[in-house]
């Protein structure tokens, strides 16, 4: 019995991460039109953009090789799988143990490996820009993440994303200045990840700042579809764990009933929900920064983080 | 027989290939029969040792009648010692298999084969020594065969510079390991390894010896700042010996470093531990940020080589302080991540030295801007290759994760340390490793993205065609190997496991038991890993959508000139090459560790000349440690050489005053 509920439990969320991730992106355009007094287009729109895009016909540049083509479909996958470990709306997924929190990672890592090799692919000067810049951008993120990590490691005693899911909603945690400075490092790290504003601009094109969009410039048709919504994903996927991780309130537990799992799963359409317009906000009220001073950015993390661990070894209530 | 002698007419074999490859090199296919041997002899050298690895017993020892006459020379096989023979023998026969392809079109394999065989049985004689002069003199014959490799290409000046470089490093590495055996053997002179496991010193003599071997087995594994040589000899070889020099013999280093650290020298104070993790993080750094500013394929692997060696020393520092602290199993945990990643660097990083040769038979060339597309004329090669980098890169699911994952676990259980110095750098360490390998990443999207993808950017590479079937079948093994080791990572810590027992006195749990191939080092409830699975779900979830899509919603497919943004330009050149994708890179951390410099010459309004960007970038070792020493030493050179000119008058008054000096001497002595 058990195992069927986790065994659906994860087979929802599975479902569930890829039909809400196009609904984020478009709530969060929503959101940013609103603010800057523009109507904006509809929520569906993400996923009419998307089912568009797979009826069209690619058109693939000459000569583009079978990696160019494969590329999307390994990107998508390998975030999906990412995106179905992160618990959402319940703690008891029943293959969390497949990848810890540094596998995860490293997952979104093997995704982004094969989008710059795909960019290099057909041999322009936009996709080596944007692959070149890309992987900067993730050089400098993940030993941030990383140290995120330590810290949430320290405090919760492990990297399983569910079992710090479940300790951090237990009251043992309290009010830690680590865990605070661990938040601020986390989100840096995933503006920069979801190149978002200041780091890169989603909705730019033809600009010599972009660094996502140059990557997946030669992109049309299915392939682009695919790798829209693996961006959508990652998006969703971390605003899961920043939501799993700080704000576990609300999360199903193992064994739990039908109700437990829709409180859970308000609960976490809430989050998404505030994750968006809190989004929506920040890069409404920032511009955007040189490519050259992310490094500076994303150090800032970098440091946040060992800062976080510091504190916890220097006093342990903290 | 037992397998250490098996072990040791292996070796011999191998030793008599020397001769053998002599006479037989100037005969057609006589490489082949040569290469082919050896491919025979390193795989039954598994063999040995995984028996010794399974069977997990006492050492085995024995005494042959050579060297030293009424001494002998002492050998021992054990878990140790077999661990590092399965290295060696799959490394040794990937390359000897590659061999066979890539010798019948090389310049001179009379310059080769005489030394190929005997430099893979000093190797094997190295790992199977049982006391300090049959280890010594192993140890330079493996130094000395390898050099003579390196300079095998003797037309080339950049390899006789290399060479020299090398023999003067090796030498320097060779003393030091003298030095730290006399010390082991101390007054009583015992020079067994038995007898010197057994002998007693004090902590001052103790830090001396691991000082001396950092300084003897790290000049040989590239550790910062003792790498200057790496990068200039193991390109310079035939490829298959640069896979050999990087994958296997910066191993044979390592296991110099274990056995004298972790077996003979005894308990290590704590305050050892942090000296070898700082140069360990600072190795991989360094190493890798050499790599990404390089522009040569070979070059940049043998970068990438100081990088690993960087990754295991902080592995094999960690285990340190682990056990000074008493944690015999969080030692064995640290100790099993370092043995993996020798294991794994060893796998993929052959892969990639071969790839580099292939690539250097199909076109001529080194320098990655002189290639681009050969994903289209060799397509076997770029396949192999792409499992290689996506190994090194450490990447999910494949074998260098499944490492640095481990390593990773170990340094998430620092904060069990007593010490608080020790608790405050192993965080920093975790960032500045996590730095290194997402710089892997880096480098190696560039490394396959300028060679294998885009557009040729020479003729050459234009019309490169595919390697032949041996070296195929080399990297196709290799390959096969990284992909196993990365979803079966339970079997690999299992087989370590005796091995991690000898030197760290404690082992992790049995992995194979656990349910879908998951790694679990301590406990569950802190971490799992099972790359198995995730490899089987990101397939199944790429098929299905790829099956769905073409189902479902459109499979049409329509060939055209590339966009570009509308203005695509038909000039290879205006791809991005390996300068420029590196310049973010060089930007954000080369201004200080590289002295990377940027100029640009932009002639005045009304002038034709064209406008030029320079980037620059230099090892500080060599600026501030290496030209200073050759700069002090050539200017003595210069004053001593005044004394060759002097008159027998003052010739003889020399004579007189040094006599007269030395008596002094003697009489003060005494």
């Amino acid at each position: 019995m058990e195992l069927i509920q986790g065994l659906l439990v994860q087979g929802v969320q599975m479902l569930l991460v890829l039909v809400l991730a196009p609904g984020l992106v478009g709530l969060v355009r929503k959101v940013k039109a609103r603010l800057t007094r523009r109507r904006g287009a509809s929520l569906l729109q993400p996923y009419r953009d998307i089912l568009r895009l797979m009826r069209k016909e690619v058109v693939l540049a000459e000569n583009a090789s079978w990696l160019f083509r494969v590329a999307p479909y390994a990107i998508f996958a390998a975030t999906w799988v990412a995106a179905a470990l992160v618990p959402s709306f319940a703690t008891g997924l029943q293959f969390s143990w497949t990848a810890d929190l540094i596998a995860i990672v490293a997952l979104l890592g093997s995704a982004r490996f094969f989008l710059a090799l795909a960019g290099m692919d057909v041999g322009t000067a936009f996709g080596g820009i944007g692959a070149s810049r890309e992987v900067m951008i993730g050089a400098f993120a993940e030993p941030a993440m990383l140290l995120t990590v330590f810290t949430l490691a320290l405090v919760a005693g492990s990297t399983q994303l569910s079992v710090v899911a479940a300790f951090m909603a237990s009251p043992e945690v309290g009010l830690r200045v680590s865990l605070g400075l661990a938040l601020v490092a986390l989100v840096i790290v995933a503006i920069a990840e979801n190149a978002r504003i200041p780091v890169d601009n989603p909705a730019t094109h033809l600009e010599l700042t972009m660094v996502h969009e140059a990557m997946v410039l030669e992109y049309s048709g299915r392939h682009l579809a695919m790798i829209e919504i693996a961006a959508a994903l990652k998006l969703l996927l971390y605003v899961a764990l920043v939501g799993c991780v700080f704000l576990p309130w609300g999360m199903a537990a193992p064994g739990s009933g039908l109700a437990a799992h829709l409180v859970g799963l308000a609960a976490f359409l809430a989050k998404l929900a505030g994750g968006a317009v809190l989004l929506a906000v920040f890069e409404t009220a920032i511009a955007k920064m040189r490519v050259f001073r992310v490094p500076d950015f994303l150090g800032a993390a970098l440091m946040l983080g060992l800062l976080g661990t510091l504190l916890l070894f220097v006093s342990r209530s903290l | 027989m037992t397998a250490l002698e098996a072990g040791l007419l292996l070796a011999a074999g191998l030793l008599a290939l020397g001769p053998a490859g002599a006479l037989v090199a100037q005969r057609t296919g006589g490489a082949a029969i040569v290469s082919g041997a050896s491919a025979a002899l390193a795989t039954a050298f598994v063999a040995v040792g995984l028996w010794a690895l399974l069977a997990a017993g006492p050492p085995v020892r024995t005494v042959l009648p050579l060297g030293l006459p009424w001494i002998g020379a002492h050998f021992r096989l054990d878990a140790l010692s077999g661990f590092f023979l399965v290295v060696l023998g799959l490394g040794g026969a990937a390359a000897s298999l590659y061999g066979i392809g890539y010798m019948r079109h090389a310049a001179a394999p009379g310059r080769v084969l005489p030394f190929y065989g005997p430099f893979l049985g000093a190797m094997a004689l190295v790992l199977l020594a049982d006391d300090a002069f049959t280890f010594l003199v192993s140890w330079e014959s493996m130094s000395l065969l390898s050099w003579a490799l390196v300079v095998s290409d003797h037309r080339d000046a950049e390899a006789r510079r290399a060479s020299y470089v090398y023999l003067l490093m090796a030498g320097l590495g060779t003393m030091a390991l003298l030095f730290a055996f006399g010390l082991l053997a101390g007054a009583e002179g015992g020079y067994g390894f038995e007898a010197i496991a057994a002998a007693e010193r004090g902590p001052e003599v103790t830090a001396a010896i691991l000082f001396l071997m950092l300084l003897g087995a790290g000049s040989k594994a590239g550790v910062v700042p003792l790498h200057v040589w790496l990068p200039l000899a193991h390109p310079a070889a035939p490829s298959h010996v640069s896979a050999l020099m990087s994958g296997v013999m910066t191993k044979v280093a390592l296991y110099a470093f274990i056995r004298v650290v972790f077996d003979l020298l005894g308990p290590v104070a704590w305050w050892a531990s942090p000296v070898v993790i700082i140069l360990g993080a600072a190795t991989a750094v360094m190493g890798i940020l050499f790599a990404i500013v390089d522009g040569d394929a070979k070059r940049i692997l043998a970068y990438s080589t100081i990088e690993n060696v960087g990754v295991i020393l902080v592995a094999l520092g960690l285990a340190l302080a682990f056990r000074a602290n008493g944690m015999t199993a969080l030692a064995a945990l640290a100790l099993t991540a370092a043995l993996f990643h020798v294991l794994n660097h060893m796998l993929f990083k052959s892969l990639l030295f071969m790839a580099a040769g292939a690539v250097l038979s199909a076109t001529g060339r080194r320098a990655l801007d002189a290639l681009g597309g050969l994903i289209h004329r060799m397509p076997v090669t770029a396949v192999l290759t792409l499992v290689g980098v996506t190994a090194i890169a450490a990447l999910p699911p494949l074998n260098g994760f499944a490492s640095e994952w481990l390593l990773f676990q170990g340094i998430l259980q620092s904060p069990g340390l007593p010490q608080p110095a020790l608790q405050l750098l192993l965080p920093a360490t975790g960032g500045l490793l996590a730095l290194s390998a997402a710089l892997a990443a880096v480098c190696f999207v560039r490394f396959y993205g300028v060679a294998f993808l885009g557009r040729p950017r020479s003729d050459v590479a234009a019309g490169a065609v595919e390697a032949d079937r041996w070296s195929l079948a080399a990297m196709a093994v290799l390959a096969a190997l990284c992909v196993l080791a990365g979803i079966l990572p339970g079997a690999a810590v299992d087989l370590i496991a005796p091995a991690v027992g000898q030197a760290a006195g404690g082992r992790v749990p049995p992995q194979l038991g656990n349910p879908w191939l998951t790694l679990v080092p301590v406990a569950e409830v802190q971490s799992s890993y099972s790359g198995f699975l995730v490899l089987v779900f990101t397939t199944a979830s790429a098929m299905t959508a790829a099956w769905l899509v073409h189902r479902l919603a459109s499979r049409r497919l329509r060939r055209g000139p590339a966009w570009d943004c509308g203005f695509p330009l038909a000039d290879p050149a205006t791809q991005y090459g390996a300068g420029s994708f590196a310049q973010p890179i060089r930007r954000a951390l080369g201004g200080t560790l590289l002295a990377a410099r940027e100029r640009v010459e932009m002639p005045p309004p009304g002038d034709l000349r064209p406008a030029r960007h320079a980037a620059s970038t230099e090892d500080l070792a060599w600026t501030w440690l290496y030209l200073p020493v050759a700069a002090g030493v050539g200017a003595l050179a210069a004053r001593l050489n005044g004394l060759q000119f002097l008159t027998i008058r003052r010739y003889l008054s020399l004579v007189f005053v040094s006599l007269i000096l030395l008596l002094v001497g003697l009489a003060v002595w005494n």
